[in-house]
Order: C-alpha cells, then sequence, then structure tokens
C-alpha cells in the first residue's frame, strides 16, 4: 500500500483552508473538522505501523526477547500517542487545564506499565551485587 | 479511505450551511429556529465524529494493545 506524502499533506492544507472558512461562522464545526482531520491522517498511517511492528516482533522473537516486553513497549507508544492526541485538540480547543490533566493521565498510566520492567532491573542490579 | 476524506467535505459544508441556515432565519425574526437548527446541525457532526473517532480507537487498540 503505497502511501503519498502529496496526499497527507494535500489534505492537511485543505483541512486548514476549511477550518479558517469555518472558524469564524462556527467554531464548533471547525473543531470537528480538526479531530476528522487528524484521525484520517492516522487512519492512513496505521498500514505502515503494523509493518513497522511486525517486523519489531519479529526481530524480537529470533532474538529469544522476552514478548512481554517488546508488547509492554508496544502499548506505551500506544498509550503516549492516544494521549497526546487528545491533549493536542482539547489545547486547540482552548482547554489548556483539560489537556495537561489528559497528559497527566497518560503519564501515570504509562508508568504503571513499565513498573514489571523496573521491577526486573531492578532485581538484576540487586543480583550483580555482592551479597 | 476516500470515505474519510468525503467526511471532511461532508463536515464542513454541513457547517457552512448551517451558518448560513443561522444567518438567515435570524434575518427573519426567528430566533428559536436558528438556535434548533444549529444546535441540531452540531448534534449530526458530533455523531460523524464519534464514528471516526470509534474507527480510530478500534485500529490503535488492533496495532498498539494487541488483543487487549
Amino acid at each position: 500500500m503505497a502511501i503519498e506524502v502529496m496526499q497527507i499533506t494535500g489534505l492537511g492544507l485543505i483541512a486548514t483552508f476549511l477550518i479558517l472558512i469555518l472558524q469564524e461562522q462556527k467554531p464548533a464545526f471547525a473543531l470537528a473538522v480538526t479531530v476528522i482531520v487528524g484521525s484520517v491522517i492516522f487512519i492512513f498511517l496505521i498500514d505502515p505501523i503494523q509493518e513497522i511492528f511486525q517486523l519489531l516482533n519479529k526481530l524480537a522473537s529470533d532474538a529469544n526477547i522476552n514478548v512481554v516486553y517488546v508488547e509492554t513497549i508496544l502499548k506505551i507508544i500506544g498509550i503516549a500517542y492516544i494521549a497526546e492526541f487528545g491533549a493536542q485538540i482539547t489545547k486547540d480547543a482552548g482547554q489548556g487545564a483539560i489537556a495537561s490533566k489528559i497528559e497527566l493521565a497518560g503519564k501515570i498510566i504509562i508508568l504503571g506499565l513499565a513498573i514489571p520492567i523496573l521491577k526486573v532491573i531492578i532485581e538484576t542490579v540487586l543480583n550483580l551485587l555482592p551479597a | 479511505m476516500a470515505n474519510d476524506i468525503n467526511m471532511i467535505f461532508q463536515i464542513a459544508g454541513i457547517g457552512i450551511v448551517v451558518a448560513m441556515l443561522h444567518t438567515v432565519l435570524k434575518q427573519m425574526g426567528k430566533e428559536e429556529y436558528a438556535h434548533w437548527v444549529t444546535l441540531i446541525g452540531f448534534i449530526v457532526v458530533l455523531f460523524i465524529v464519534i464514528s471516526i473517532l470509534d474507527d480510530l480507537f478500534h485500529k490503535i487498540r488492533g496495532v498498539f494493545l494487541f488483543r487487549s
């Protein structure tokens, strides 16, 4: 599936002009167009991302790395993306406070996901230390 | 994919038409109707946005979060 960078850029430019026109008349509709454009661009990108992740998974299984670690990293990337998406749109709508709360929630959930890995690192370091 | 891009034009079109209707109705002195038209247009747009957001989140879940 060939994804043209020109297509995405053109889509963004056209959407920007539409939003400029709509912003004066009805700001709420302009925000809806922003959300749709963000979603459409990411839906464009989801196929190459899937291919990259399949490659990563294959490499990890070839290198005998525990699948759980790779899976955790991918989950963290996904959560970071969703939180960023929501925060940016909220900030665009002029609600900086809600945007920072969304970011805070994303950070805390990521930290929670990373706890098993942190635990393994600390245990490894403790094992390395002479008793 | 083409369907998704059509949605952008759909929403922009709905917005422009609703703004026009609002102005016309206001000129005719029917303020209440103007507000109802705006509200209904907004609900329709919100419905489209939510359907596409649902699609996006399902795809993200499929790629990033595996089968959880």
